[in-house]
């Protein structure tokens, strides 16, 4: 059949566009340009630059597929940067690679792919599809539960992964690495990106003043309060703090603190000690369901970072835009704006923005 | 599936006797023509004549044609450099006047030149893509350094009323220029029968190679040089000529000059034939340029409701080569400066240039036409 594979430039997406090609499919290569390079300043190293365009470019040639840039600046702006700013501004930590998959590049290639005749479209990402005996679709977790990335998937529209490949899902890393090699392909060795692409300096703070302005309250100076309302010192602004950290809080408080939450209205941080970071309770809304939602009194897993460890939750409450879950074990640092994702077993549901 | 070249305009095929004729010379002739002994003479022979060969075809005198690396270096020896031999001659920044069409390469020029403190002017077209000679009148009392109006656009193939631009400018003693790089081998283009005083040829759009084309000069014209060092090309383009490409150059125009009549008929006959295939069988289309007087070999349609990366996509991977506005370095389409100066590119229309040559048939166009109509239908139904 014919895929349209979305490649940036690194090595998983150039071994899914390989691989998919060893399988006799008819191959697109295509890298989607998020944002106007000549207006980012310093390295250009990241997934979305213009280096992994051309990256991309020597791949196809090499694998004798087209290769096509798409242009989704204007939705990717609107939907992931806007998103990205309003949600920092109202206090939250955003998952823009969530946004990015679930609102624009998934979507948007699967459009293009219809106007092209593509039957399917493929990405790089470590997570695997299966069709089930009733013809239905479920997305499971990457073999390399180390690289797994279904947790950024949760967000695709039901109606749209099912036309998804995974071509790398079944690998791991080192694999990857590995047949990459043996293919001779360009991007077998380039390091992963770790930053966010449209933040290359990783210095996401400097981002936000750029599009709110140094004067905006998310990035003025405020009170930093304990849960009691005890004023213990100066934030330097809200944005600047996400729940769970410790680090850049100022020092002479006699004992360790972390932020424990954000209140943009009184532009206020509030920290306290480790202990009162644990949480039992976790409410998601903006939910997306990729299989059979979770039902009342059901057992689920539940994962709140994507470094974090998926822990059994049972389902409490579940309505149209929220579901609540009770955590078997606390769990520190359930940041609002982080993804809620939820499984079972292998198997990814859905899940929500934390509230 | 058989390709269908139909971006006549971006690049040509070369033809086989120009391949011939340039493989002999780079056989043939080893010297450096700027050299004083033999081996130099033969070289700088072999190249007055191409020079002698192409002046010819222009209508020119062989002291007036300069051999350049191509469109680009002409357009801007053209436009920056006329603009910077007025400034130091005369100590002051004059104006430089474009038409709103121009090729990147005249448009990139005359910003480069306005960076250097140049006033910019920018003719407006009509919604065909026709430069207004009356438009002209307001910028000449100021004496530009040089007015530069293509001779036929690129994109849309609209002819511009060159004749009558460059007669004002001469009565008013302005200088002008023209890139006549698509229009060559198309339509007369005749120093002689018009009084341009700057002219822009290459010879990859006429069936010759890559790197290498010409500034004509009307004699007594000043151009200061882009490039600096040895006084080949009487210091307008130093840098070790390319004989063989000369003689390539020199010989593609020729053939194209004398074919041109019949050759152009047939084109514009090709290219009437696809536009009328399209028209009838793709609801809403729209041709840019179609009410005026046109290029033979360009057409170029618009479609409504139609994503435009999809369409130069699907048309790519049908096997027809064609084109869009211009692609930037990363390789997205960049919407046309040429439709948004006519009014027109919107970004929720497809518009596509197709460029009809001497290689193409007409069961080629009817083919083309065919996997078009597919195309547009799929890509529309899901965009």
């Amino acid at each position: 059949m014919t895929v349209l594979v979305a490649m940036s430039g690194g090595v998983d997406s150039s071994l899914a566009a390989a691989l998919l090609v060893e399988q006799g499919h008819r191959v697109i290569g295509a890298t989607m340009k998020t944002f106007c390079y000549s207006e980012v300043d310093g390295p250009k190293n990241t997934c979305c630059g213009l280096e992994g365009i051309m990256d991309a470019r020597a791949v196809c040639d090499r694998l004798g597929i087209p290769h096509y840039v798409f242009d989704m600046e204007e939705a990717f702006t609107r939907d992931v940067i806007d998103d990205f700013v309003a949600e920092y501004a109202a206090g939250r930590t955003p998952n823009p690679c969530v946004r990015c998959n679930s609102n624009t590049k998934i979507p948007d290639l699967l459009r293009k792919g219809r106007m092209l005749g593509a039957e399917a479209i493929a990405t790089g990402h470590y997570a695997r599809m299966r069709v089930r005996a009733d013809g239905t679709h479920e997305l499971l977790r990457g073999v390399d539960r180390s690289k797994d990335q279904s947790y950024f998937l949760w967000g695709v529209p039901r109606d749209v992964a099912r036309y998804l490949l995974f071509p790398v899902g079944e690998l791991t890393k080192a694999e990857v690495r590995e047949r990459a090699r043996a293919l001779g392909l360009s991007t077998a060795d380039k390091p992963e990106s770790q930053e966010i692409c449209f933040v290359p300096t990783n210095d996401y703070t400097d981002f936000l003043a750029q599009r709110l302005g140094p004067d905006h309250p998310a990035l003025s100076p405020g009170r930093m309060v304990t849960a009691s309302g005890e004023v213990v010192g100066e934030h330097r602004g809200y944005a600047r703090y996400t729940v769970g950290q410790r680090k850049g809080l100022g020092g002479g408080f006699g004992r360790p603190l972390y932020v424990l939450g954000v209140r943009p209205k009184t532009n206020e941080v509030v920290v306290g000690e480790a202990s009162e970071l644990d949480r039992t309770g976790v409410e998601l809304g903006d939910l997306n369901w990729l299989a059979e939602p979770p039902a009342v009194g059901e057992t689920v897993e539940v994962q709140v970072r994507y470094r974090a460890r998926a822990v059994p939750a049972v389902v409490e409450a579940v309505e149209d835009d929220t579901v609540r879950l009770r955590l078997e074990t606390p769990q520190r640092a359930v940041t609002p704006g982080q993804s809620g994702v939820i499984y079972r077993g292998e198997v990814l549901v859905g899940g929500g923005r934390i509230r | 599936m058989d390709r269908i070249y139909l971006d006549h305009a971006a690049t040509t095929p070369v033809r086989p006797e120009v391949v011939e004729a340039m493989c002999a010379a780079l056989a043939e002739v080893s010297g450096n023509p700027s050299s004083q002994h033999a081996w130099g003479r033969e070289a700088r022979m072999r190249l007055e004549e191409a020079r002698e060969r192409l002046a010819a075809v222009l209508g020119a005198t062989r002291r007036e044609v300069y051999f350049t690396s191509g469109g680009t270096v002409s357009d801007n020896l053209a436009v920056l450099g006329r603009w910077r031999a007025v400034r130091r001659r005369t100590g002051s920044a004059a104006a430089v006047v474009y038409s709103a069409i121009e090729h990147k390469a005249v448009i990139g020029a005359a910003a480069a030149a306005g960076r250097e403190g140049a006033e910019l002017v920018v003719l407006g077209v009509d919604g065909d893509g026709r430069v207004q000679p009356e438009s002209l009148e307001e910028a000449l009392p100021a004496r530009p350094a040089v007015v530069s109006v293509m001779w036929g656009n690129n994109e849309v193939g609209t002819l511009q009323p060159v004749e009558a631009l460059a007669t004002r400018c001469r009565e008013a003693g302005v200088v002008f220029h023209t890139d006549a790089v698509q229009a060559l081998g198309k339509v007369p283009v005749r120093v002689d029968r018009v009084p341009v005083d700057l002219l822009t040829v290459t010879a990859h759009k006429v069936g010759g190679p890559k790197g290498i084309g010409a500034l004509y000069v009307r004699k007594g014209v000043e151009i200061e040089p882009l490039a600096h060092g040895g006084g080949q090309e009487h210091g307008v383009h130093p840098g070790t000529e390319n004989v063989a490409g000369a003689i390539a150059f020199a010989l593609a125009a020729e053939l194209a000059e004398r074919e041109r009549e019949s050759e152009a008929a047939r084109l514009a006959a090709l290219r009437d034939r696809l536009e009328g295939l399209l028209l009838e069988r793709v609801p809403g289309l729209i041709v840019n340029g179609g009410g005026a007087e046109r290029l033979p070999h360009i057409l170029n349609v618009s479609l409504e409701g139609a994503d435009q990366e999809a369409m130069l996509v699907s048309l790519d991977l049908e096997g027809v080569a064609v084109t869009s506005g211009s692609a930037c370095q990363s390789g997205t389409v960049e919407p046309s400066h040429v439709l948004v100066a006519m009014g027109r590119g919107s970004s929720t229309e497809a518009s596509i240039r197709f460029s009809v040559g001497r290689t193409t048939t007409e069961a080629e166009i009817e083919a083309a036409a065919e996997r078009f109509v597919r195309v547009a239908e799929r890509v529309r139904a899901a965009s």
